[in-house]
C-alpha cells in the first residue's frame, strides 16, 4: 500500500477530487463565510445546476465548458433574485429565519426537480469524457485535469473580485460591520444579493465542470454539501485562497484515508483534521484571528 | 420596531409562511395520491419509495403496478369483482414512510398491497399488514428474513437473496469451467450497507469452495464520490474477476473509472448488480458496460407478453428495468388470486395467494408455488452485455445468447 505506485496516484486523485470540492466551496464560502447565511439551498442549487447544464447539452447540444459562460450568468441573477426578493424580505435580517428560509427553498428545489425531471439518475456523454492523460504510472481523466485548472481561474477571479473591486470591499465591509457599511452609504441589501448571486454563479461553474464526469439527480447535491461546510470552516469564514487549498487538503486526506483506512472509512480522516485544526487555529487556516 | 411580545412582524410573518406553504405544495406533488377507477370495487395499495434516496427505483415499480392495473381495468377488470382501484403510496425511502402508508391504505379499506422494494422497507410494511390480516405481494426486497418470520400475509413472487446467491456462484463456476478455467482470482467490491455487507459475506465464505481465491474485498459508502482508488487497488493486484455489489450510480461510477484507468480484468461479474442489468448503462456507456455479466432479476426474453410489455414501457420513454416487469407480475399475480377467490375479503385472498399456481407471465420462473409465503418457481438468470443490448446467457432453458468470457482484449 506504501508502495509509490499507488501513493502518487492516490495523492494526485485526492488533488483532483478536492478541485471539485473546492468549485462547490467557493460558493459557499461568499455565502456562509462572508454573509453568515447558513444556506441549506446550496446542494439544491448545485442540482439545479447540474440539471441545467445536462439540459443546456442534451437540448442545446451545447458543451458544458461552452454552457459555462451561459449558465454562470443566469445562476448570478436567480440567486440575486432569491436573496432579494425571498430570502432577505421573508428573513427580516434574523440568522434562523434564513436558515429555515433556505432549507425551505432546498425543498422546494429538489421536490421540483423530482416532480418535473423523476429520481432518473442522469449523464452525458461528451466525446472526452473517457480521455485520459496518461503519466506513465497511472491515467489522470481529462474532466477531472480541466477541473483542476479550472478552479484555479475561478479562485483567481473571485480573489479579484473580492479584493480589487468596490463590489468586492462592500462585500467585505458588510462582513466585518453591518451596520457601518449602512452608515457609510452602502445599500446591504443589494450587497447581500450580489453576494448570494456570486455564490449561485460559482454552482453553476462547479455544475458544468462536474457534469462530464458525475451523474445528475435531484438529490445529487446533497452529497457535496456537507464537505464544502467543512472546507468553509477549516478554510477560514470567507476566505478564497482558504477554500481552494482546505478543499485540496481534504481531498488528499479523504483519498489517503481511504487508501489506508477502507473506502467506508475514508471519511474519518477529514473530521479528524477538522478538528484538529478547529482545536490549534479556531479561526480557521487562512481566517482572520477574532 | 417591533413589539417585543411578536419578535416577527406581519410582513415576515406573511412571507415566511408563503414560503412553507409553496414548499409544503410542491412537497405534496410526490405525496400519497389515489388513481380512482369508475365503478371501482376492489381497492389495491401501490407501495413504493416515489421519493428520497430510492425514488427512481420506486418510481419504476409504480410505472410497472399502473401499467398492469390499467390493462386489467381495459380489458373489463376482475371478472365479478369490477375494476380495481389503485391506491398510491410513497414510503418516502424509509421503513417508518412505508408503515405510515400500509396504516393509511388499511384505513382505506385496502383489499392487499404490493410493493415496498427494498428489504428493510419490506420487513417493516408486511409486518405492519400483518397486524391487519392485510395480504401483502412484496415485489423486489430480497432479504430472506421478509418470508421466514412466518406472517401469513406475505408472499414473494420473485427470488430471494439466499436463492440469488446460490445460482450466481453455481453460474460462475459453470461459466469458469466451460471457458477452461481462465478465472482463479477474484476481487469484490461492495457497498457497506445490508445489501453489499451481506453478498460480500456470502462470496467470502463460498467463492473459495468453487477454487477461486479472493484477492480483496473493498467496502465503499453510498454515495461514494470517487473510485479511483478503488481501481488502484484492482489494477495493483490484477485479479481475473472483479465482483462488483452496489447500487446504480456508483456502479456506474466504478465501470466508468475503471475504463478511463485502463484495468481490464477478464472478466467483471455482478450479482444484483446495480448497473449490470440496466438498458440505461448499456445505452448510455456502451464501452464501460460492455461484456460485463450479471446474476439478477430479469424477464423472460422469449414471452412475446414481455416483449410486448417492453415495447410500452420504452414508448413511455421508460426504461424496462426489473421494477417495472416484477410489479406488474405481482399486480397480475393478485388479479389472479382474487379472481379465484371471487372476492375482496382478506382471508379469501390470503388463501388464494398460498395456493396460487399463476401461469403465462412474462418471468422466467417455474411453476408457480407458494411455500411459507415464498415462491418456490422464482429465480435469477444470467445475463451479459453483448453488442450493445443484455442479453440471458443462462440457465440454457430461457437463454437468448452464449456467454462470451473471458473478455476480448
Amino acid at each position: 500500500m506504501l508502495s509509490p505506485t499507488i501513493l502518487i496516484p492516490a495523492i494526485l486523485n485526492g488533488l483532483l477530487t478536492g478541485a471539485v470540492y473546492a468549485l462547490v466551496a467557493l460558493g459557499l464560502t461568499l455565502i456562509y463565510g462572508v454573509l453568515h447565511i447558513i444556506n441549506f439551498a446550496h446542494g439544491a442549487l448545485l442540482s439545479a445546476a447540474l440539471f441545467a447544464a445536462f439540459f443546456a447539452y442534451r437540448l442545446l447540444g451545447l458543451d458544458p465548458y461552452i454552457a459555462v459562460f451561459l449558465l454562470s450568468p443566469i445562476f448570478f441573477a436567480f440567486g440575486y433574485a432569491l436573496q432579494r426578493f425571498i430570502i432577505g424580505p421573508a428573513s427580516g435580517g434574523d440568522d434562523r429565519n434564513m436558515l429555515l428560509i433556505t432549507l425551505g427553498i432546498a425543498v422546494v428545489i429538489e421536490n421540483a426537480l423530482l416532480f418535473a425531471f423523476r429520481a432518473d439518475t442522469r449523464t452525458i456523454d461528451v466525446p472526452y469524457a473517457f480521455k485520459t492523460i496518461d503519466f506513465g504510472f497511472t491515467f489522470l481523466a481529462v474532466p477531472r485535469v480541466v477541473g483542476f485548472v479550472a478552479v484555479f481561474l475561478v479562485a483567481l477571479v473571485l480573489w479579484l473580485i473580492m479584493t480589487f473591486t468596490d463590489i468586492g470591499r462592500a462585500i467585505r465591509a458588510v462582513a466585518k460591520e453591518k451596520l457601518g457599511a449602512e452608515l457609510a452609504g452602502i445599500d446591504v441589501a443589494h450587497v447581500y444579493a450580489m453576494t448570494f448571486g456570486l455564490g449561485s454563479a460559482c454552482v453553476a461553474v462547479a455544475a458544468c465542470l462536474l457534469i462530464p464526469n458525475y451523474y445528475v439527480n435531484p438529490s445529487v447535491g446533497n452529497s457535496f454539501v456537507l464537505i464544502a461546510f467543512t472546507i468553509v470552516v477549516l478554510g477560514g469564514m470567507g476566505s478564497v485562497p482558504g477554500a481552494l487549498i482546505g478543499a485540496l487538503l481534504i481531498g488528499v486526506v479523504e483519498s489517503l484515508s481511504g487508501l489506508f483506512l477502507g473506502e467506508s472509512l475514508g471519511q474519518i480522516g477529514i473530521f479528524v483534521i477538522f478538528i484538529v485544526v478547529l482545536l490549534v487555529r479556531p479561526s480557521g487556516l487562512f481566517g482572520e484571528r477574532v | 420596531m417591533l413589539d417585543q411580545k411578536f419578535p416577527i412582524s406581519r410582513r415576515q410573518f406573511l412571507g415566511t409562511t408563503a414560503l412553507t406553504v409553496a414548499a409544503a405544495a410542491t412537497s405534496s406533488m410526490a405525496m400519497p395520491s389515489v388513481l380512482r377507477a369508475q365503478g371501482a370495487l376492489v381497492k389495491l395499495g401501490v407501495l413504493h419509495p416515489v421519493t428520497g434516496a430510492l425514488s427512481y427505483s420506486g418510481q419504476q415499480g409504480r410505472l410497472g403496478a399502473t401499467i398492469a392495473i390499467e390493462e386489467i381495468n381495459a380489458a373489463g377488470g376482475i371478472r365479478g369483482l369490477g375494476k380495481i382501484d389503485a391506491v398510491l403510496g410513497d414510503a418516502q425511502s424509509t421503513p417508518d414512510g412505508g408503515t405510515a402508508e400500509v396504516e393509511k391504505m388499511n384505513s382505506a379499506g385496502v383489499a392487499c398491497i404490493v410493493g415496498g422494494y427494498a428489504s428493510n422497507i419490506c420487513l417493516a410494511t408486511t409486518q405492519a399488514a400483518a397486524r391487519y390480516e392485510l395480504p401483502y405481494v412484496v415485489d423486489v426486497g430480497v432479504a430472506d428474513t421478509i418470508v421466514t418470520r412466518g406472517l401469513k400475509n406475505t408472499f414473494r413472487f420473485g427470488p430471494g437473496f439466499g436463492v440469488i446467491a446460490k445460482t450466481a456462484l453455481a453460474n460462475l463456476a459453470t461459466i469458469n469451467d466451460q471457458a477452461g478455467k481462465p478465472a482463479k482470482t477474484v476481487m469484490i467490491v461492495h457497498e457497506d450497507s445490508l445489501f453489499g455487507s451481506g453478498l460480500a459475506k456470502l462470496l467470502n465464505a463460498q467463492l473459495p469452495q468453487h477454487g477461486f481465491q479472493i484477492l480483496e474485498t473493498i467496502p465503499h459508502p453510498t454515495p461514494t464520490r470517487d473510485f479511483n482508488n478503488v481501481a488502484l487497488k484492482i489494477k495493483a493486484q490484477n485479479p481475473d474477476l472483479v465482483i462488483p455489489a452496489n447500487y446504480y450510480n456508483e456502479y456506474v461510477l466504478l465501470a466508468r473509472t475503471m475504463q478511463q484507468q485502463q484495468v481490464r480484468p477478464k472478466g467483471i461479474y455482478s450479482v444484483l448488480g446495480g448497473a449490470a442489468s440496466s438498458y440505461k448503462f448499456v445505452k448510455e456507456f456502451p464501452e464501460a458496460a460492455k461484456y460485463i455479466m450479471d446474476c439478477n432479476h430479469w424477464f423472460d426474453p422469449r414471452s412475446e407478453k414481455a416483449q410486448a410489455l417492453k415495447k410500452k414501457v420504452e414508448g413511455k420513454d421508460q426504461f424496462f428495468t426489473y421494477e417495472v416487469y416484477m410489479n406488474y407480475s405481482c399486480v397480475y399475480l393478485i388479479a389472479d388470486a382474487l379472481q379465484r377467490a371471487a372476492s375482496a375479503d382478506r382471508a379469501k385472498l390470503t388463501a388464494a395467494l398460498e395456493t396460487s399456481t399463476f401461469s403465462g407471465h412474462v418471468m422466467p420462473y417455474g411453476p408457480t408455488k407458494f411455500v411459507n409465503g415464498q415462491n418456490e418457481g422464482a429465480a435469477p438468470v444470467n445475463t451479459q452485455v453483448l453488442d450493445n443490448d443484455i442479453k440471458v446467457i443462462l440457465p440454457p432453458a430461457f437463454a437468448n445468447a452464449k456467454p462470451v468470457f473471458p473478455m476480448p482484449a
